[in-house]
């Protein structure tokens, strides 16, 4: 009992604190600019109008349009071009194949900064600037999401192919009809991790975008701050909150996958 | 003698056509990476030992000159040192706070899916978002986070102006935001650990301490390795966060490497300079992730 009480007593204590930014932010988000500079913690009432003024200052929808094509089509891209690799390592026997699944795994210690150098030329020279498919391609093949794929196919039965394969089936028709269909649980935790982590994105598209064509929702943010913070942290913040709801919501709805696609990548790895 | 010379050509013809397929399923993955990842890996090395401008005009050979004026400058020694200070404020910070949340939401109690959603929510907040919700909360004259501290008697601090404490308020913006998901993996790792372990323990009369660091610590070592390596990994790789808050100031003090990185390329045009340093950065994670894999091959326990 007394366990109890101590237990419930730390978490509520550890949520608040941990959860107070956000909070906060809700809370600014619905203030006035004088309720924000006497510092106040709680509005007086609940008022929309920072919403309302932040879609009109900055073309906020747009820039989540943006964001959410981005990174729809990173995660499409990434389940295609990973699954197709996994797929080869783990179903077809070609010589070689643990070479290069080695050199794969190798690419992870790579830091993805350390190579934005040339990568910006390549976008610049190939006139992807402001395009989505210098914002996007890059980010396709995904060494980390064709190792959790691979992990996966390995647990599928070998009898399955070997029977598909006495049917006729081909090795095409196997990979869409059985392998990704039970592999649900991988392909939705790679995909909700590919989702977050584009839309989260910040360096490589700061660099490769320099008007509103396709800039994201965080880069947007950065413009937002510096129009608006040294006058309306009430706007800031609503929206800091708007870019907020789509990847909490995501976040929540698909914790189950995410928890269960990475601890398996971090107990097997 | 005619049957087996058959056999030897065809298995040697299906394993050039399995070759083939393979590569096929392969070919997406290895033009990507050939383009966006070896490729500029290379013309990254190639770079540093060149004068590169802005557009990418290589102007002159200089060998190794960029690395020797590299260890010679003391902006760059002052970038690595804030670098390492870095890692250390954030990484054992964050795993401490997130294995201690994991602890007490390991629990079986009502309403524990509640707090395990909300322990997980800074992974849904994006490096931007973060730290715009920071720079508000660090606000010299409209922050709350001093008229909390002065409610309670405390000094306001200097959290982004002053270059003692910028680097410090950058990190516990970046402990926050990655607590979500340590917690997730940590409570993963939790999970799994055989209930038994802790009934054979209960007979024997432990104590909930006894069993944290006799059982849980020890089993939980793999998970803790891991969270280490991409912790460490993560750190070195900042930068969102830096541009928002403090652009590398006050007087450099929070200018760590990618961010140097960055700078060096893309505001001042020295690619070639930028590319040293970002083989460096490559060389440094390289191996700070080897020494930990030799550490940890000796510590981790396996089931």
């Amino acid at each position: 009992m007394i366990k109890k009480i101590i237990l419930y007593t730390l978490l509520i204590l550890s949520s608040i604190i941990l959860f107070f930014p956000i909070l906060y932010a809700v809370s600014a988000s619905f203030m006035t600019p004088q309720e924000i500079y006497a510092g106040k913690l709680l509005p007086s009432s609940i008022n929309f109008d920072a919403y309302k003024n932040v879609f009109e200052r900055v073309p906020l929808l747009h820039y989540l349009t943006v964001s959410f094509w981005v990174s729809f089509i990173v995660m499409i891209g990434q389940l295609i071009v990973c699954s197709l690799s996994a797929y080869a390592f783990v179903f077809i026997p070609f010589k070689g194949r643990n070479l290069i699944f080695f050199i794969f795994l190798a690419t992870m210690l790579i830091p993805w900064e350390a190579t934005i150098i040339p990568n910006f030329l390549t976008i610049l020279n190939l006139g992807w600037v402001n395009t989505y498919a210098g914002l996007t391609l890059p980010f396709f093949a995904l060494p980390f999401g064709i190792f959790l794929l691979r992990q996966h196919f390995l647990t599928l039965p070998k009898e399955l192919w070997e029977s598909a394969q006495v049917d006729g089936c081909s090795r095409f028709r196997f990979y869409l009809r059985f392998a990704l269909p039970l592999s649900k649980s991988s392909l939705s935790a790679l995909g909700i991790y590919g989702f977050l982590t584009t839309w989260n994105q910040y360096l490589w598209p700061l660099l490769v975008t320099n008007d509103d064509t396709v800039r994201t929702v965080q880069i947007g943010l950065k413009m937002l701050i510096a129009n608006e913070s040294s006058s309306s942290w009430n706007l800031v913040m609503a929206g800091v909150v708007t870019i907020l709801i789509p990847t909490l919501l995501l976040l929540f709805i698909g914790l189950k996958y995410i928890r269960e696609g990475l601890t398996a990548g971090a107990v097997k790895g | 003698m005619a049957q087996t010379a058959k056999t030897t050509k065809s298995s040697y013809h299906s394993r050039k056509k399995l070759f083939g397929i393979g590569m096929l399923y392969l070919s997406p993955a290895l033009l990507l990476l050939g383009v966006f990842l070896f490729y500029p890996m290379l013309k990254t090395l190639y770079f540093s030992f060149f004068e590169v401008s802005g557009g990418g005009t290589i102007e002159g050979w200089v060998g190794f000159g960029h690395y020797v004026e590299l260890f010679q400058s003391s902006e760059f020694r002052k970038s690595m040192v804030g670098t390492f200070l870095f890692v250390l404020y954030t990484v054992p910070a964050e795993i401490l706070i997130a294995l201690f949340l994991a602890v007490i939401a390991s629990e079986k109690l009502k309403g524990i899916g509640f707090f395990r959603t909300v322990f997980s929510s800074t992974l849904g907040v994006s490096v931007a978002a973060g730290a715009t919700i920071f720079l508000f909360l660090f606000h010299p004259s409209l922050g709350v986070l001093n008229s909390i501290l002065g409610f309670v008697g405390i000094d306001g601090v200097e959290w982004l102006t002053s270059s003692k404490w910028a680097l410090v308020s950058v990190a516990i913006t970046t402990v926050w935001m990655h607590i979500g998901i340590n917690f997730i993996i940590l409570l993963g790792g939790l999970q799994n650990i055989s209930k038994e372990l802790y009934e054979s323990a209960d007979i024997d009369g432990a104590g909930y301490f006894q069993k944290l660091f006799k059982i849980t610590i020890p089993m939980l070592s793999p998970v803790l390795f891991f969270v280490i390596i991409i912790g460490v990994i993560g750190a070195f790789q900042t930068f969102g966060q830096i541009d928002i808050l403090t652009g590398g100031g006050p007087a450099g003090s929070t200018n760590i490497i990618v961010y140097s990185i960055y700078l060096e390329a893309f505001s001042y045009g020295n690619f070639g300079f930028a590319s040293a340093q970002a083989i460096l950065l490559f060389i440094i994670i390289l191996i700070v992730t080897i020494i930990q894999f030799r550490i940890g091959e000796k510590r981790v326990h396996y089931q």
